[in-house]
């Protein structure tokens, strides 16, 4: 960019201008084609699961070029009347949205002590929280799920609910901890004197305030949790497990199982996609803050 | 580090309402990080299920154990390899796409599968990797390469039937008998599937400075006879074939016709030898096994750095935006070039954010699971074993409690002090 506003201030330089355009032929090819080859698994995906089981488990999905009128909605027919597929989708959408209101809800809470509650302790009981980060959830998982047992949720959707919040937690918590600190003092301040009460002004003032972050953090979460297979993997089975631990299960049998794959994975894929194409910024926003997860 | 800048929160010491605010984080957080953390570190020194105190048998076990040993081995092949790797090729396409109009486009692109899940990425790359030509994408492109450089013959596979009047050399067939100028010989081979389009044959009619050679399928399903032409039996088309002399050297060569006839014209009269070359019995690629024992590794890599290096990209792009502009335009100004300017002030400027991504990614490898588990067949998880996917196997699959906790605290171990790090630069920011 600043090199073209440069240029553009000389006139003269039109025929600099071109002759760089030129000397730049290679590299716009080398751009294109990279992120044409990066398109090329996605596609591969998609036009596999249009395709018929016998054709798809014979040729590669390029084939369907010269044919476009092998492909067929009935893989995605047959998979979505498959209600041991229906049920893992409704799991999937079950977990994430839970966790991610349970993660938001319960930082966000927690983030409002610990940025304007004085109370004792707080000056370490935040860097402990975070502190948490640094344990992968690899050292969770034994003791878990001799705990969900005890409970009596393992091997419900609840298990794993629980577990991502607890592990969504510091990262949330860090987020919008810093966010509320922001929030001007006088606002409170007013409130305070207005006879407000802390759970007032957290509901009234913090929450609305703290949109920008929850959005971030809420997308961050949804898609996170949207997309595991290790936790639901540990935790999960059968009539409660999500859609990834489902088609896991199914490319046991790769080939012979394509017509459920491919258009499951897909079908996987949609939400997350969906979410990112129309909350972009934010999601982005959730990275650049943490690049943690 | 706050209070310097900011004034106290209003409010006394509010215990209670502080409490009531926290407890829930405070409950979930205790019962499944902080608790779960000890347990398993105490389990990593007791028996499986009777959690006896056992010492360091779970990590003798650990260390002797050849497929702990790989998955360190390549979980380091994974550190060495894939961070660098990534943010080396995000900070090019970064400075490419700021200096292009449809930049951003790309940058959407490239950070799309980042919003994918893992289990989605493995299908796809599994899509990708598929052994046979036919079905894997990368192998198909392998098979068009390879064929450039040697052509596949028409017929691999194809061999004279016992007791034929043929031998083999290497993979080339020749006659015992010789033929001479105005005559015919015929080259019979089994091992081949009826060419579309097939034709009865018959040996050709030669003139006299002519050799004519037929090569047929020497085979029909009723049984024929070994060495002669039977009714229903049909010429290969499209053979190469050669005449040779005594000394081997060719001396006439040509190809079948539709009917597997060839009309050579030999130098001199004779005797020669009919031929077949290697060429036409090569046999086709048959793929390369990519996510075999061998290559697993690299080849979830080259899918790992697919995933994120669009996340290397815009985070590094995110910075080089943040870059001083008037600074990089008074170079320019001062007459440096473009590599001058990346070089000593980009570079330069750009390298905590280069940190960041690296770390990030560092962090993200040690604990690589999913696209391991999904992508590399189960019969290979094995040799393309990584720490986070033998803890998860020592404990789920082998109920191994006590190794598995061991390998939990291996990892933990080596995530710590790169954490530690990252958590410094959090308050940093703080």
């Amino acid at each position: 960019m600043a090199v073209l506003s440069l240029v553009r201030k000389e006139p003269k330089s039109a025929i600099r201008r071109i002759a760089r355009s030129i000397s730049r032929g290679p590299l716009h090819i080398a751009l294109v084609g990279a992120t044409f080859l990066w398109l090329l698994p996605t596609l591969g995906l998609l036009v596999t699961s249009f395709r018929p089981a016998a054709e798809a488990n014979q040729s590669g999905w390029w084939n369907v070029l010269g044919q476009l009128n092998q492909l067929t909605l009935s893989n995605y027919q047959s998979i979505l009347d498959d209600s041991r597929i229906a049920v893992a989708i409704l799991n999937t959408g079950k977990i994430a949205v839970a966790s991610t209101i349970l993660i938001v809800l319960l930082a966000a809470l927690a983030a409002y002590a610990l940025s304007w509650i004085q109370f004792p302790g707080r000056d370490w009981l935040f860097p402990v929280m975070v502190g948490l980060l640094v344990v992968p959830l690899q050292m969770a998982l034994i003791p878990a799920a001799r705990l969900f047992g005890v409970v009596g949720i393992f091997d419900t959707i609840w298990a794993a609910i629980v577990f991502h919040v607890a592990f969504g937690l510091p990262f949330a918590i860090f987020l919008l901890r810093n966010f509320f600190k922001g929030i001007p003092v006088e606002l409170l301040d007013a409130a305070r004197v207005d006879g407000a009460s802390d759970w007032q002004i957290f509901s009234r003032i913090m929450l609305p305030l703290g949109v920008p972050a929850i959005a971030s953090l809420t997308v961050f979460q949804f898609m996170w949790t949207w997309n595991d297979l290790l936790v639901a993997l540990t935790f999960t089975s059968g009539d409660s497990a999500p859609l990834t631990v489902i088609i896991r299960q199914d490319m046991r049998q790769f080939g012979a199982n394509l017509d459920i794959i491919a258009p499951g994975a897909f079908l996987l894929m949609v939400v997350p996609l969906l979410v990112f194409f129309a909350f972009q910024r934010y999601f982005i926003q959730g990275l650049l803050a943490g690049s943690i997860k | 580090m706050v209070r310097k800048t900011k004034p106290k929160p209003p409010g006394g010491a509010k215990g209670w309402v502080a409490l009531a605010f926290l407890a829930p984080a405070i409950v979930v957080l205790g019962a499944l990080i902080l608790y779960p953390t000890f347990d398993t570190i105490a389990q990593s020194f007791q028996a499986d299920t009777t959690r006896e105190w056992i010492g360091l048998a779970n990590y003798r076990e650990m260390i002797s154990s050849p497929r702990v040993i790989t998955a360190i081995r390549n979980t380091a092949i994974w550190v060495l390899t894939a961070p660098i790797l990534i943010t080396g090729v995000g900070l090019i396409f970064a400075v490419i796409t700021e200096h292009v109009g449809y930049g951003t486009a790309v940058k959407i692109v490239l950070f799309m599968p980042m919003a994918i899940s893992l289990l989605a990425t493995g299908v796809m790359w599994r899509l990708v990797y598929e052994q046979d030509p036919d079905k894997g994408l990368l192998n198909a492109a392998a098979a068009a390469a390879a064929n450039v450089v040697e052509p596949s013959g028409d017929y691999p596979g194809a061999r004279p039937p016992n007791n034929a009047p043929l031998r083999t050399e290497g993979r080339a067939v020749v006659t015992e008998e010789t033929v001479s100028s105005g005559g015919t010989i015929g080259i019979g081979l089994v091992g081949v599937l009826e060419p579309p389009e097939a034709k009865q044959t018959a040996p050709p009619e030669t003139s006299s400075d002519q050799v004519g050679i037929v090569v047929w399928r020497d085979f029909k399903p009723e049984g024929g006879r070994v060495g002669k032409i039977d009714d229903g039996e049909v010429g290969l088309p499209a053979v190469p074939v050669e005449l040779i002399d005594k000394s081997d050297n060719v001396v006439a060569s040509g190809i079948t016709g539709s009917d597997g006839n060839a009309l050579l014209t030999p130098e001199g009269s004779g005797p020669f030898r009919a031929r077949v070359p290697p060429d036409a019995f090569e046999p086709g690629f048959s793929g390369i096994t990519w996510l075999g024992p061998t290559l697993a590794t690299p080849a979830i890599i080259v899918a790992f750095f697919w995933v994120h290096v669009g996340f290397a990209v815009v985070i590094i792009a995110a910075g080089l935006s943040a870059l001083p502009r008037d600074v990089l335009e008074a170079a320019r100004v001062d007459g440096a070039n473009e590599w001058q300017v990346f070089r000593y002030i980009t570079a330069p400027l750009l390298a905590p954010v280069l940190g960041v991504v690296f770390i990030t990614l560092l962090i993200n490898v040690l604990k690589v699971f999913d696209i391991v588990y999904v992508l590399a067949p189960p019969s290979v998880h094995d040799e393309a074993n990584v720490i986070a996917l033998e803890m998860w196997r020592s404990a789920f699959t082998a109920h191994q409690y006590g190794l598995g906790s061991a390998v939990a605290v291996l990892l933990f171990m080596l995530v710590i002090p790169i954490m530690a790090l990252n958590i410094r630069r959090f308050r940093g920011d703080d």
